[in-house]
């Protein structure tokens, strides 16, 4: 009896039955369409490798599991598959998307760590102790109301109530407050960047 | 005069799927068994 004469129908149902060998001539009546199909959609090899394997192992447990109805329509079945399992790979890819580096362009010639290295952490802390040591040296009326402002970010309005002065007054005060830890710098050659 | 353009006929690829993955396929269904038992389904991969 030649295979080729054999419907799919006909195979599906010997495969259903236990015919293992049904399968290895299905696979390979329509492997070539199925791989083409796939292979259109993705342009890559491994990845067209991966859904075909995926969309037989889908095809392979609904026929064993029974939930298979025979319209006479094996093929598009197969193929409706696959087209859904190149989908998801769209979409898996499209919510984290691989970039692949090639030897010209290197991703990360554009992406950037921006968190501190090492050197640069040791910097900002020995900054911020410099900092706080230069407004230790300001008057006390003036280092209250900078700590209140810078430190626990709070409005003028409520340094105003929280020391019982005037707004202005609390303003006039961060003002100095400032121009006196700029002379500090100045006098001192203080370097504070990073 | 007129540039001649020509559509470039796409390559023909080999476009099969490799022997190792049909081969799996294949022992995949062989080895896989799904049993029914009260109405449920159970998948097993026989080894």
């Amino acid at each position: 009896m030649k295979t080729e004469l054999i419907q799919d129908a006909e195979l599906v149902t010997n495969y259903i039955n236990g015919n293992e060998s049904a399968l290895s001539v299905l696979i390979e009546r329509h492997k070539q369409k199925i791989y083409s199909f796939i292979y259109s959609k993705v342009y890559d090899r491994d990845v067209t490798e991966d859904v075909f394997q995926d969309t037989f192992i889908k095809v392979i447990k609904t026929l064993k599991r029974g939930k298979y109805n025979e319209e006479g329509k094996f093929l598009p079945w197969v193929m409706r598959i696959a087209h859904n399992l190149v989908i998801d790979h769209f979409r898996k890819n499209k919510r984290m998307p691989k970039f692949h580096n090639t030897g010209e362009f290197s991703i990360f010639s554009v992406l950037s760590d921006s968190t501190l290295n090492a050197e640069k952490v040791l910097i900002k802390d020995q900054v911020e102790t410099d900092v706080r040591r230069i407004i230790e040296e300001l008057p006390e009326d003036q280092k209250q109301v900078l700590l209140m402002r810078m430190y626990q970010d709070m409005s003028f309005k409520e340094i105003s109530e929280r020391t019982g002065v005037s707004i202005n007054t609390a303003l006039g005060r961060m003002r100095y407050a400032l121009i006196n830890m700029r002379k500090v710098i100045e006098q001192n050659n203080i370097v504070l960047t990073n | 005069m007129a540039k001649i353009y020509s559509n470039a006929s796409p390559k023909q690829h080999n476009l099969n799927p490799k022997d190792e993955t049909i081969s799996f396929l294949l022992n995949y269904s062989k080895a896989l068994s799904v049993i029914n038992y009260n109405k449920l389904k159970f998948e097993a991969l026989l080894n």
